[in-house]
């Protein structure tokens, strides 16, 4: 092989290499920061995985938003209305529209225990309407939808 | 380098087109309150709740002026603005229509003699078809009606004091003038 | 009555512009000399009925017009004039209106400032730009009309404008951004328009670089305000959030920053000609697929326009037209021949190939990123899915890092090849003095060497050396005699390496505490300490606040910061106002959050070394891309072909005459 032959081989393999590994790696990190979102009933249900990150939500019931007295820590029930609910604790700042009655999402682990430890509570801009996230909870067996 | 991987680009196009299509009408997001202002309300048949062998149409909603709300029983929020749609009825007289939007209607009308019954009359939409012509997204929304059947306000969220002070009867007033 | 004169203006423009792509396209191809004639007049006559119909829509907005629908829904008697002002671009319609007319100003502008260029093809170019102005302005007319009126029901007061866009920042932001994305369909209308007429030499590019560099400029300034604005306004201390809007402007920034060097290198050497028009054509798509993306509510976000689906699909359909038919066009007449200019591994060719490689990676990744979700919720028919930061995060920081490797490299070396000898007496000095400055600056600054940041001050410094030398070695002859697009070139790159700095350490030296505070309590915060001093109520002019009271004691400097919980009164909508000590080492940030019992409160405080360096290393690269315009040169070639125009080379651009073209 002439010189020039070999350098083109070489810039060729290091190019596949490269694209190789940048897939690689890429799928990796997407596989790794997929976050599932799952309605209460699934949590309740133990359809959601534990030990995972992954997303859920829910209305904040009224009433069940308690605080710690000392620090930060505070916890809240998650339901649909209809009869699932599931327990979520959480310790930080919660978002200026996070109130009773409100849609919401978590993002975090479910425990064994079946309570959600939230590292982030995500409140929509809209007050009076539902993340559609969560709207899509409701609709009846919509064609090809949600696992109910 | 051959011909045809000039044309790689408009393949990786055409795919992620694909996607965004598909993505797209499953998203179907919810339209502007503005879309329906001043269009008739759309033509309909469908059941009552309360009687479900008697089929109501537009015409039922002509004569006077109208609220149209669409509500559910898994709304929270509905149930929020339950207390002042009541309270308009009992205090003005306007004339509610209830949608029941992807609903159940034994759940609804329990939900219903539990909490009082705002609802002159209530139309059952169970698989939200009447809601898609609305363009409703997700509830509560609700629709003023003028006397021709005309939609001149509509509201996306709940009925509220405030809406009812600054929006909902402004509204009204200038439809019973007109 | 101004309304509808606005109104009738919009209709006129769109009618001028069907007149535009008819003359342009249709006199280039039958050689219809009167016929390209007339577009100068038509294209002034777009540019003035688009200014006037925005003039009408400001004029609504500042006499509170509230028969106006749009107005109505984002304007308030109570608001100031110059928010009355920037709420005319507030929201979907109106911001639509300034794209559409930043359209016309481009166009007016190629026509302008291209008549040198060949009859035939400037009469393409403003033809593909009045073919993309139609569906602007359809759009426009058909979907978004901002002169739409609420009669009867005109309301007594306007809904306001929401609290978040009541800012300066929302005021600079939107016009920066749109003048880069629509500044990028001059290229892409160069790049059409040279696949048209067959013409795919290196000359297109040769006049399209400046229009590129322009709106590459722009760009970089609109990211990095709309970085500033999120930072400030949101009031938690984030400056960027790998939002699918900020996507939706990340891309294009991307691909156009391949696209500024991937053109440098068809100008000069002639190669990678298919692969420049290419760049061309997908970083004005992304610009397309942006406004898509933000304007139809496929994807979630938090600055998403109000949405509805006809205009998603309007939009759609127009992206699937317009990039479709430039793909298909690029798949029909590109050519596939290579250059017969070789180079080595160690040439300025090379290393401007890495660079599009890397860039273009990198624009993938989140443009895979972006689509994911979508994506997701199609094969599974429903599912909904997100994607965290950390996935770009995890992806973009080698990329940057090999890119900023290799940004270092890139002034020593040479087109075609490099003399081994003087790129390794340059790397003698290099490698330590990088070495030096990544272990040396960390640990001076903060005591600790973490791997980030001395990396991060490494390839910095080693970018900077690198220029530096160049510059020297360049300024032989006199500093005059620097041209000022190499002035340019490294002002931008001395900018990136600034981004750079800022980016790594705030990300890594950030102090951030979330803690529960009550009134007298003092807290450290890194080498600051804190101390609340309660909260008071504060009525503004269209809010009521309740603000918190904050001693910071930094060394021996003290001073007050005062974060505020707004309620805006119009909306109801609660916002948390962060107050903020700015600095060029260091910006100390507080934001209230909750109350919580006994008068204690949730507060949030951070101190975030370097992150002003982040928006001052985008200022310096926007800087760089208008001085490298500004370049005496680009103006005495245009004197050049004024004359008989053609394709002939323009040695004293290139350094070493032009190589042969491809065959």
């Amino acid at each position: 092989m002439n010189p020039k032959r070999k350098q083109r081989l070489m810039v060729v393999l290091f190019l596949l290499a490269g694209a190789g590994a940048t897939v690689a790696l890429t799928l990796l990190a997407l596989n790794e920061n997929l976050n599932l979102f799952y309605p209460p009933d699934q949590i309740v249900s133990g359809e959601a995985p534990t030990q995972t990150r992954i997303r859920a939500g829910g209305m904040v019931m009224a009433g069940s938003v308690a605080r710690q007295a000392n620090g930060l820590d505070v916890s809240f029930v998650l339901t649909d209305y209809e009869g699932s609910d599931f327990e979520v604790r959480y310790s930080g700042i919660l978002p200026d529209l996070f109130r009773e009655g409100q849609g919401i999402l978590v993002q975090g682990q479910l425990g064994s225990d079946g309570v959600f430890k939230a590292d982030e509570v995500l409140a929509k801009h809209d007050e009076n309407y539902m993340p559609p996230e969560l709207a899509d909870m409701h609709r009846p067996a919509a064609p090809g939808g949600d696992a109910e | 380098m051959s011909r045809a991987s000039l044309f790689i680009p408009i393949s990786v196009f055409a795919l992620i087109i694909g996607v965004g299509w598909i993505g797209f009408s499953l998203n179907d997001p919810h339209e502007l309150p503005s879309a329906l202002l001043g269009k008739p309300f759309p033509d309909f048949e469908a059941p009552r709740l309360h009687e479900p062998d008697q089929r109501v149409s537009r015409d039922d909603l002509l004569g006077e002026p109208v609220l149209v709300n669409v509500w559910a029983t898994w709304c929270p929020t509905c149930a929020a603005e339950h207390d002042e749609l009541l309270r308009i009825r009992d205090e003005t007289g306007l004339r509610i229509v209830g949608v029941n939007y992807k609903d159940d209607a034994a759940k609804a009308r329990r939900w219903l003699e539990a909490y009082g019954n705002p609802y002159d009359l209530i139309i059952q939409d169970p698989d939200g078809s009447l809601g898609v012509e609305l363009g409703v997204y997700g509830a509560p929304e609700s629709f003023l009606l003028d006397r021709a059947g005309t939609i001149v306000y509509k509201r996306v969220g709940d009925i509220n004091p405030r809406i009812w002070r600054d929006e909902l009867r402004p509204a009204l007033m200038q439809v019973m003038d007109g | 009555m101004i309304p509808e004169l606005g109104q009738v203006s919009l209709a006129l423009a769109f009618c001028l512009a069907l007149g535009i792509t008819f003359f342009g396209l249709a006199g280039a191809a039958l050689r219809r000399p009167v016929w390209l004639g007339a577009l100068n007049s038509l294209v002034i006559g777009q540019f003035v009925f688009m200014a006037l119909a925005f003039l009408a829509l400001t004029q609504a907005f500042l006499t509170d017009d509230f028969s106006v629908a749009y107005v109505a829904n984002n304007s308030n008697s109570l608001l100031p004039w110059y928010y009355k002002f920037s709420a005319v671009w507030g929201a979907h319609e109106g911001s639509f209106l300034l794209w559409v007319l930043i359209m016309a100003g481009w166009t007016l502008a190629v026509a302008v400032r291209g008549r040198h260029l060949p009859g035939d093809f400037l009469g393409r170019v403003l033809g593909v730009m009045g073919l993309l102005n139609i569906g602007f302005l359809a759009f426009l007319i058909w979907t978004s009309n901002p002169f739409e009126r609420l009669v009867p029901m005109t309301p007594a007061d306007g809904a306001d404008l929401n609290p978040l866009l009541q800012d300066f920042g929302l005021i600079v932001h939107p016009p920066m951004l749109y003048m880069g994305y629509v500044g990028f369909s001059v290229a892409f209308a160069f790049a059409v328009a040279a696949l048209l007429s067959g013409r795919l030499d290196a000359t297109w590019a040769r006049w399209s670089r400046p229009w590129s560099n322009v709106a590459w400029a722009f760009l970089t300034l609109g990211i990095g305000l709309g970085s500033w604005w999120a930072y400030y306004e949101l009031g938690w201390g984030g400056w960027w959030f790998w939002d699918p809007v900020e996507n939706a402007s990340f891309m294009p920034w991307l691909a156009g920053t391949a696209l500024i060097h991937s053109l440098a290198v068809t100008e000069k050497r002639g190669t990678f000609k298919s692969w420049t028009l290419l760049l061309a054509i997908t970083t004005f798509s992304l610009s397309l697929l942006g406004a898509f993306i933000v304007r139809s509510g496929v994807l979630t976000s938090v600055h998403a326009f109000a949405v509805d689906p006809t205009r998603g699909l309007f939009i759609l359909a127009f992206l699937v037209l317009v990039v479709g038919g430039s793909l298909l066009l690029y798949g029909l007449r590109a050519t596939t021949m290579r250059s017969r200019v070789g180079y080595t591994l160690f040439s300025r060719e090379a290393f401007l190939l890495v660079n599009n490689i890397l860039l273009v990676v990198a624009m993938a990744v989140v443009l895979l990123g972006t689509l994911y979700p979508l994506a997701y919720e199609a094969a599974t028919g429903g599912d909904k899915v997100s994607i965290g930061p950390p996935y770009f995060n995890r992806l973009f920081v080698p990329l940057m890092l090999l890119l900023s490797v290799a940004l270092g490299l890139a002034p020593l070396v040479q087109w075609k090849r490099t003399r081994s000898d003087r790129l390794r007496r340059d790397l003698r000095w290099m490698v330590p003095g990088a070495l030096a400055a990544g272990v040396g600056v960390p640990l001076v600054v903060s005591g600790a060497v973490p791997w980030q940041a001395a990396a991060a001050f490494g390839l910095a410094v080693w970018v900077l050396l690198a220029h530096a030398a160049d510059l020297v070695r360049r300024a032989r002859p006199g500093l005059r005699r620097v041209p000022l697009a190499y002035w340019g070139m490294s002002l931008a790159h001395v900018g990136f390496a600034v981004t750079l700095i800022g980016v790594s350490m705030t990300s890594v030296l950030s102090v951030e505490e979330d803690l529960r505070m009550s009134p007298g309590q003092t807290s450290e915060l890194g080498y600051l300490s804190v101390r609340f001093d309660g909260v008071s109520n504060r009525q503004g002019p269209n809010f009521v606040a309740q603000r918190g009271d904050f001693l910071i004691t930094e060394g021996n400097r003290q001073y007050r910061l005062y974060p505020e919980k707004r309620r805006y009164l119009a909306r109801g909508n609660v916002m948390t106002e962060a107050a903020i000590s700015p600095g060029l080492m260091r910006d100390v940030y507080m934001s209230l959050g909750e109350p919580l019992d006994n008068g204690d409160w949730a507060v949030r405080m951070q101190l975030k070394p370097y992150v002003r360096w982040i928006w001052l290393g985008s200022l310096i690269m926007a800087l760089g891309g208008a001085l490298a315009v500004l370049d005496a040169r680009y103006r005495r070639l245009r004197q050049r072909f004024a004359a008989p125009a053609g394709a002939a080379p323009a040695p004293e651009l290139s350094g070493t005459p032009l190589p042969g073209e491809a065959r």
